[in-house]
């Protein structure tokens, strides 16, 4: 078995127009950058993506939108990207907005074959319209359904040639969830081991979540935000 | 002192020992540099750690390691890092203490808004909705007017709402406010203002309670 690709152009050339795609990543951390990068030589449209946030303008996500190439976006935070914020209130992009937590415990619905649950989150908002409640005990849920894509597009610390992944500190997020979601896996790492080199006790995602796996070529990394309050903060 | 590191310092006082708290974007960010001497808390960031410690030097910011807020954060000794998904369900499970949020308006309700002005910013609730539906004690840290003088703690928040009937408490610059079944109650003031004062600077009824007191906010030490 040996789910090695030689590059990030031939992990995405199959992608096809308008698939469903969850993208990993909080911010610009933990992001699969090189396989956005090789999708958007491709220039493939009609793309309905998932993922938490939609990158900046000029990176990560940004890039597929800049590029055209996004039809609708399903996330939780989009505060960072002017360029999306201005489509969408020119109604030239069909954004769902829903709850970080909802959207990270649909997607691993998706992959543990729940096909619905409840959650108390968003009762009594937006997020509930059109949704089914139900009391349990003495609180009120609504209920939420699985997510589910073609492609997820991943990014992980370390992998082997079966798939396994391991992460490093924040940049795990929501890769884990989005590798278990999707009918195709497509993992980016920064370092390609032997099968046995990791330890199986620290394994994060075992590789039978994963069906291509492509060492990223370069990575930039950039940090979204420097900004710190005064006074000392987090 | 500012307005906003009055607001840090007094809500820092709340910390018990062994606290497990998640504080938002902003100003509640703050609140990690006023912890009292001798109280140990656990900051929780929900793009998946406990145990943040304070930001690194420029140098040693690594891009792996970030807060909610995209900023690069510290490990503490003892910190653990984990999934969105696991994120969430210790803050879903009720397992946090306290969340500590900014709010764009609050109600007599303890109804917040705090993601979206319709027509005009599209940002997002990130992980606010998971946070006031599941922690233990709400707590809204915010400026108590906005730029325009206007107040934010309204009758009835006009925004979309965040959650329903989830803050516990509301802090500003001004004065502490307990939320309440029969309504808003304040609690306590900042020296040189009295109720008639903040009373005035609010749109929402304030009840006030029979223990008011004097707002400090040195840290007990």
């Amino acid at each position: 078995m040996n789910k090695v690709v030689p590059t990030a152009d031939d992990a995405v050339v199959d992608i096809a127009p308008g698939s469903t795609i969850m993208l990993g990543g909080f911010g610009l951390c933990g992001i699969p950058e090189n396989l956005i990068a090789a999708l958007v030589k491709r220039r493939i449209t009609g793309l309905h993506t998932i993922s938490n946030n939609m990158g900046v303008d000029g990176f990560g996500m940004g890039l597929m939108l800049e590029a055209g190439m996004i039809a609708s976006h399903i996330g939780s935070y989009v505060g960072e990207n002017r360029r999306l914020e201005a489509l969408v209130l020119k109604g030239e992009l069909d954004l769902t907005l829903i709850p970080q937590g909802t959207l990270a415990e649909r997607i691993r619905a998706g992959g543990a074959g729940i096909p619905a649950f409840y959650v108390p989150t968003g009762l009594g908002t937006v997020v509930a319209e059109g949704k089914e409640t139900r009391k349990i005990g003495d609180r009120t849920y609504v209920l939420e359904q699985a997510l589910h894509a073609d492609v997820a597009l991943i990014k992980a610390w370390k992998g082997d040639r079966l798939g396994n992944l391991v992460y490093r500190k924040t940049a795990r997020n929501f890769n884990p969830a989005m590798a278990a979601a999707a009918k195709v896996t497509i993992a980016e790492v920064e370092v390609l081991v032997e099968p046995g080199e990791l330890d199986p006790d620290h394994i994060v995602t075992p590789g039978i979540y994963v069906n291509r796996i492509v060492v990223g070529a370069a990575y930039r990394k950039p940090i979204e935000s420097k900004f710190i309050q005064s006074g000392g903060a987090l | 002192m500012t307005g906003k590191e009055r607001i840090a310092r007094r809500i820092a006082r709340e910390f018990h020992d062994g606290f497990y708290v998640n504080l938002g974007i902003g100003l509640p960010t703050m609140i990690a540099g006023y912890v009292p001497a001798g109280i140990d808390v656990m900051f929780q960031s929900e793009n998946g750690m406990l145990g943040v410690g304070e930001p690194p030097t420029d140098e040693c910011a690594d891009p792996d390691l970030i807060n909610a807020g995209k900023q690069p954060v510290t490990e503490l000794p003892g910190c653990s890092f984990f999934a969105s998904e696991e994120s969430f369900a210790m803050i879903r499970g009720g397992h946090m203490d306290m969340s500590i949020l900014g709010a764009m308006q609050v109600d007599e309700q303890g109804n917040l808004a705090n993601w979206t002005i319709p027509g005009k910013m599209v940002k997002g609730m990130g992980g606010a909705m998971d946070l006031v539906a599941g922690a233990r004690r709400v707590i809204v840290a915010m400026e108590h007017q906005t730029k325009d003088g206007a107040s934010r703690i309204l009758k009835e928040c006009t925004l979309p709402l965040t959650g329903q009937s989830v803050v516990h408490d509301i802090v500003t610059e001004l004065c502490w406010i307990r939320v309440t079944a029969e309504g808003l109650v304040l609690t306590e003031v900042v020296e040189g203002m009295n109720v008639a004062e903040v009373q005035a600077r609010t749109e929402a009824k304030l009840l006030v309670s029979p223990d008011l007191c004097v707002m400090t906010v040195d840290a007990l030490v």
